[in-house]
């Protein structure tokens, strides 16, 4: 009896032993585009329910502004932009979800930061959307600007470093505020739109939402202050450099046509550009696909299947969408906004 | 020779030996399996250049947690920041038992009353309250006061200087100095000498069997320390009284909406099963006690204190200590509605340093260390009631 017994606890331990020691191979041993490649799909990171930026639509599909980076990144890889399967992440977890494989590219809203960058074992691709934390009132309190919030009471979520940029911005003005965290962001916005809160704060573009859904926009004013600076960048697992040019120069391929003017429409007819850059970024010229380790037309598969940075934006986050926002700093350099992409030469 | 191979052998044999051998196996697989998952993790992070340790403790939290038993400030450490959690979480969880049980001992002997209509409601009570999910009426709760009450800037003023709104209740406070703490401790001391004087009194009274006028001696180890505190500390006696301020009150004591909230979602979540728990335990008691004590000529009530529940005691402690536990560990549901416990703190700490499995390493061990400090404290107070089975 003790003997079959015993025996029973040595097979679970076993294989307990067995299960952690195969899941603890290295998941790095092979390169993320080979293993993408095997795959036949792309794992991306993405917010379950964020308007604008990712959420599915009323046929179940998966769209938003981040949505489409990943796409981008499947059309340079395998010339279709849906060979992407979607992994729903809340804040807490997204970051390990990129450590442990468990996706490719997390493309979430997230802001490249210095200790994520240095601490996380991450790194960050360029900023596709240049955001910051803002506050927003009800037009009734007649608050002009942030600095008058001594004493309220402010609504927040836990999930980002919101409460450390509230308190880094009126620590030094030495205002007191009462702060209302939650977790569940239908909990934060309706204590907020039930004057719970005097103010309520996250970033910018979220902040458009929030008003978007209130039963009448017009009594909230977003305060004039951005306190911190939220550039929205997608992340990767550190240590493959590859892997991290192919997201780099998708993003940069969306940014670059913007300037050059290749859009979606177009696309065809500028392959029959005399512009020797166009002709390197669409590969009628040169070789960079392959530089890559991707089809040489890869460049081409992406502007064909989502169009440029300008399209997306304005698809998934312009003025013609329930968010309603305009370019501000997203806008081109050429036009006096952020948005650079180096030279394809 | 031969005799020591036998013995090597024998050894084998020895049951008793093997037993041990067994479980010394079996332990040190665990350690060293233990021991591997430990070092796998820490190499794997290293590889990935990801930081480990509790370093990030003593660094600076700079977050705002608005609520707060103890002295916090946003430059205090994460260890610190993490404290306050911890202090959060037990002091609603506190509350909350105390609440239940109450609460949940006046239901249970209401389900078993002989008017049908208290026995329905309490009935009633016990239904609507166990089969729905206690995260929907902690929404529920928080939603009744935020929508329901108005907001701070038109707060109801239900007494001179008292406020109601969606905001809380604000009430007058005292400005607490330490000599205010000291005037409190005094109390408690009093309160303690009480019981002690009034216990001695009894014993005495049962063991020799004269009564002697002892209320006059109890009220004075009662009312002394807290007298001779106020007299030596002098304290302050400064009224700090809410106004209304340009977005909030400012000024008195508040219950926030987030507390109350949690606390009445746990509290009658709980009390409906510790009613249930109750009424086992008061039929467990057998007919013939009631029968024994009416024909001594108890009254009801005194019947049910004094013979029936402390014989219930014994069924009713063991599952009471779980529902005390789950309470506990459900209060990590404040995290929906707002109020800042451990766990709500735990996940600021992990999102600003990143560090998730220290993070959640210190929340386990915390709930881990405090349901074990709960469940021994049960078993003890089980372990006296048991002693009086006759």
């Amino acid at each position: 009896m003790i003997q079959s017994k015993s025996l029973g606890r040595w097979l679970a331990l076993g294989l307990i032993a067995g299960v952690t020691a195969v899941s603890a191979a290295p998941a790095s041993a092979q390169s993320t585009l080979d293993t993408v490649k095997k795959r036949g799909k792309i794992l991306c990171g993405v917010s379950p329910v964020a308007p604008g930026f990712s959420y599915a639509d009323d046929k179940g599909v998966r769209r938003g502004f981040d949505v489409d980076i990943c796409r981008a990144v499947s059309a340079a890889i395998f010339a279709d932009p849906d060979k992407v399967e979607y992994v729903p992440l809340n804040t807490n977890v997204r970051f390990q979800a990129v450590q442990s494989g468990e996706v490719d590219i997390l493309s979430r809203q997230n802001t490249w930061s210095f200790t994520r960058d240095a601490s996380l074992g991450l790194d960050f691709g360029p900023v596709v959307f240049y955001d910051g934390q803002g506050l927003m009132a009800p037009a009734k309190l007649n608050v002009k600007s942030a600095s008058e919030l001594a004493d309220a009471a402010i609504c927040l979520l836990p999930g980002t470093t919101t409460l450390q940029n509230l308190e880094d911005f009126f620590r030094p003005k030495n205002i007191k505020y009462e702060s209302v965290v939650f977790e569940n962001s239908d909990e934060w916005r309706n204590a907020f739109f039930n004057g719970r809160c005097d103010a309520i704060t996250t970033d910018r573009s979220d902040l458009a939402s929030v008003r978007a859904i209130a039963n009448d926009p017009s009594q909230y004013v977003v305060l004039p202050e951005t306190i911190s600076k939220e550039p929205l960048a997608p992340t990767i697992r550190q240590n493959d450099p590859n892997w991290r040019d192919i997201l780099n120069w998708s993003i940069y391929t969306l940014i670059g046509a913007e300037e050059k003017g290749v859009t979606q429409a177009n696309v065809d007819e500028q392959l029959k550009s005399e512009d020797p850059e166009i002709q390197r970024m669409l590969g009628v010229n040169g070789d960079f696909g392959k530089m890559l380790g991707l089809d040489n037309k890869w460049g081409y598969n992406i502007i064909k299947s989502l169009g440029n940075y300008g399209e997306v934006f304005d698809r998934n986050l312009g003025p013609k969408t329930r968010l309603g926002l305009t370019r501000g700093p997203n806008e081109l350099w050429t036009k006096g906004g952020l948005l650079y992409a180096p030279p394809f030469r | 020779m031969r005799v020591d191979a036998m013995s090597g052998t024998r050894l084998l044999y020895n049951l008793r030996f093997r037993a041990i051998l067994y479980q010394v196996i079996a332990v040190g697989s665990i350690v060293l399996l233990g021991l591997y998952l430990f070092s796998n993790v820490s190499q794997k992070l290293a590889e990935q250049n990801i930081a480990t340790g509790f370093g990030y403790l003593s660094r600076e939290a700079g977050f705002v947690i608005s609520q707060t038993l103890i002295d916090y400030k946003p430059t205090d450490t994460y260890g610190h920041a993490i404290l306050a959690g911890i202090v959060n979480t037990v002091w609603v969880s506190a509350w909350s038992v105390v609440l239940a049980t109450v609460l949940g001992l006046v239901v249970g002997i209401a389900r078993l009353s002989s008017n049908p209509l208290l026995a329905l409601l309490a009935f009633l009570y016990v239904e609507a309250l166990r089969n729905v999910p206690l995260l929907l009426y902690l929404f529920l709760w928080y939603a009744l006061i935020v929508t329901s009450l108005p907001a701070v800037r038109e707060a109801w003023e239900i007494l001179p200087h008292v406020f109601l709104s969606n905001s809380g209740l604000t009430v007058p406070s005292l400005v607490w100095t330490g000599t205010h703490t000291v005037v409190l401790l005094a109390l408690v001391l009093g309160g303690v000498l009480g019981v002690f004087v009034h216990r001695r009194a009894t014993a005495q009274r049962i063991s020799t069997g004269k009564t002697r006028m002892i209320w006059p001696w109890v009220a004075l180890a009662l009312l002394a320390p807290p007298m001779l505190a106020i007299l030596v500390m002098q304290p302050d006696l400064t009224v700090s009284l809410p106004e209304k301020g340009r977005f909030r009150l400012t000024g008195g004591a508040q219950l926030r909406p987030e507390f109350t909230a949690l606390l009445v979602g746990l509290a009658l979540s709980a009390s409906a099963g510790i009613a249930e728990i109750v009424r086992s335990g008061i039929l467990s008691v057998r007919k013939g006690q009631w029968e024994a004590a009416r024909a001594l000529g108890l009254r009801d009530g005194l019947t049910m204190r004094l013979v029936i529940l402390p014989q219930a005691l014994r069924v009713i402690i063991p599952p009471l200590t779980s529902s005390y536990l789950s309470l506990f560990k459900n209060s990590s549901l404040a995290i929906a509605i707002g109020y800042p416990d451990l766990v709500m703190v735990s996940n600021t700490t992990m999102n600003q340093t990143g560090q998730a499995i220290e993070g959640i390493a210190i929340f386990m061990l915390v709930y881990l260390g405090l349901s074990i400090l709960i469940s021994l404290f049960m078993n003890w107070y089980n372990s006296r009631v048991a002693l009086k089975e006759r």
